[in-house]
């Protein structure tokens, strides 16, 4: 049975549950509270539920305003308009400020796939990663998201957590889902190559390593949900026990997990590492699904891009 | 504090903003100028804070969204016991120092960090609203300029605050007419700023802003007012104290030389001294 459940919808289970004994707890919508999955939240608690209309750079520092105050806020808007239109809001009302917003990427990546490039997100990672003090996650499915959220109710710091629209396939279960804040989940442990992935594009990975198996090849999966900080430790031991690494993200090539895993790669284990990404121009109009798959960003195509990589590798 | 000693007062705190200015190498001395009256008026006479309640949950807040006046609020902040003059003077805009040319939150009493206009507006409709949800009845300030109202984010600000009747909340546009280009009126236009938040469903008060006593009685105006958030529309003087620098656009940033230096000082004793007559 495919599951049905998309990340987002964790998301407003996890603050259901959380607001019912913590009123500090709130979130914020951009007219986005539908497309957030948050509906149930604003019903359920309307006094912690904030609608500011189409407006993102109020979203942000209304938002800011409210956790200098001690409240616990969830500002949700699809990544395209919160990791752009309110960059700056994130940057000095959050980051500068150290103010205890969470921010929510919904829709990220190219969710919105036939809308256009205007409502697609693959600079997020980049932007929101240069910001300091801003910490960004993208976790892979509705249990790790779950538990990413749990985790962030906890703490008082800024971060960007970047969710796609729909349900993707479960790489965990309700009873293991291994899950450290800031450090990678090891999914597989190989010695031919290190896939790394992010994101929605984790199970992809999983699955191609499957693939890779049946032809003899041995690869580690880490799923990286935490781009910032990075698990380098994580990076450094897959790298180090492999022959070359492969990133993957719903990403541009510029300024997301490849660079920063090229970087400490380069740094503390030369090996060759490959990115797969989303190119750097608008991407085909399609499906999440198809686009993957016409990219190289399914479970095939991964696989063939490893097994290219271990080839360049071998000269 | 009475009327009549902050008459004399703003006199003392145009000096050490000016210090602060020249021992720093820098500031925004004209939009000092032209806010320190308000910023004196509030933090005497209105905001409930003190050094000893910068954590009190039930503290006023205020947000300096013309952030680059900060060495006004150095000024204030210094008078109000939350900074040490000498301290400042001494470290303002050098190495490695806290106190920076804008709001900095690390500092006692700053809540949040400026410096991009256009920021302070929606970050105090959060403070504002999070003191309705929670039942206190802390009241949240916001200072912007009127050059900054040209940013989009205000007006998104200024929607929600009507929208959310924030009666708890009260902004103040610095009017002095003047930006770095030149007249705001030229730049870009600004008036009628009565006209534009009443639209958006706010209490206007439009008073003379370097008037101490209409800036006291607007601040209780807003205070009073019930059902809607108070804009007061401070109509003052860029340069406000000394015709060396009064509605000079080029003194938007500008480091007053020796003569220019002992002018302006010779002007502020002269106002204070009349204070006394």
């Amino acid at each position: 049975m495919p599951n049905k459940i998309a990340n987002k919808q964790a998301i407003c289970d996890v603050l259901m549950e959380a607001a019912t004994t913590d009123k500090d707890v709130c979130v914020l919508c951009s007219d986005s509270r539908g497309s957030a999955s948050l509906t149930p939240f604003f019903d359920k608690y309307p006094e912690q539920a904030i609608e500011v209309g189409i407006a993102e750079q109020d979203l942000v520092g209304i938002a800011a305003g409210l956790a200098s105050c001690g409240k616990k806020p969830f500002a949700a808007s699809p990544a395209s308009f919160l990791t752009t239109r309110s960059y700056e809001q994130a940057k000095v009302d959050c980051a500068y400020s150290d103010t205890n917003v969470k921010l929510i990427g919904i829709s990220g990546g190219i969710s919105y796939g036939a809308l256009g490039m205007s409502h697609h997100s693959a600079q997020d990672i980049a932007a929101m990663s240069a910001i300091p003090n801003m910490r960004v996650y993208l976790p892979s499915d509705r249990f790790q998201t779950a538990k990413l959220i749990r985790a962030l109710l906890k703490d008082e710091k800024p971060a960007y957590v970047r969710v796609g629209r729909n349900a993707v396939e479960d790489i965990y279960t309700e009873d293991s889902c291994p899950f450290e804040m800031d450090k990678a989940t090891w999914l597989k442990e190989g010695t031919d190559i290190a896939i790394v992935a992010t994101g929605e594009l984790v199970r992809p990975a999983l699955d191609a390593a499957a693939l890779l198996e049946a032809k003899g090849i041995s690869a580690t999966v880490l799923d990286m949900y935490c781009v910032k900080p990075l698990d380098e430790e994580a990076v450094v031991k897959a790298a180090t026990n492999a022959k070359a690494v492969l990133t993957v993200e719903e990403h541009s090539p510029y300024g997301g997990l490849g660079a920063r895993v090229a970087q400490t790669v380069a740094s503390s284990c030369p090996r060759l590492v490959e990115n797969l990404s989303l190119p750097d121009a608008p991407v085909v109009t399609g499906t999440s699904k198809e686009v993957f798959s016409y990219y190289g960003l399914d479970a095939e195509g991964i696989a063939a891009s490893a097994e290219k990589l271990l080839g360049k590798a071998a000269k | 504090m009475e009327i009549d000693k902050l008459e004399s007062l703003r006199w003392d705190l145009r000096q050490d903003c000016v210090d602060i200015i020249m021992a720093g190498g820098g500031g925004h001395i004209g939009g000092d100028m032209s806010v320190i009256d308000a910023l004196m008026v509030l933090y005497e006479n209105h905001l409930r804070i003190t050094p000893e309640t910068v954590d009190d949950p039930d503290r006023d807040r205020f947000v300096l969204s013309k952030g680059h006046a900060m060495e006004a609020y150095y000024a204030v902040l210094c008078h109000e016991g939350f900074l040490d003059l000498d301290d400042v003077k001494a470290r303002f805009s050098k190495f490695k120092s806290p106190y920076i040319g804008h709001p900095n939150n690390k500092l006692c009493g700053i809540e949040m960090n400026s410096g991009s206009l256009g920021h302070g507006l929606p970050v105090a409709v959060g403070m504002a609203l999070a003191a309705k949800m929670d039942g206190r009845n802390y009241r949240t300030y916001v200072f912007m300029g009127d050059g900054e109202l040209a940013e989009g984010s205000v007006w998104e600000g200024a929607m929600s605050g009507g929208n959310f009747e924030l009666d708890n909340l009260c902004a103040l546009v610095d009017r002095n007419r003047l930006q770095i280009s030149g007249s705001t009126e030229d730049v870009m236009k600004q008036d009628s700023q009565e006209e534009r938040w009443a639209a958006f469903g706010w209490n206007v008060l439009s008073v003379p802003g370097n008037d101490i006593r209409a800036l006291d009685a607007a601040f209780s105006l807003a205070e009073e007012t019930k059902g809607k958030p108070t804009v007061i529309i401070a109509n003052t003087t860029k340069g406000f104290g000394s015709p060396v620098m009064e509605n000079k656009a080029s003194w938007h940033h500008h480091l007053p030389n020796t003569e220019e230096y002992a002018q302006i000082t010779a002007d502020f004793a002269a106002h204070k001294e009349e204070c006394h007559a």
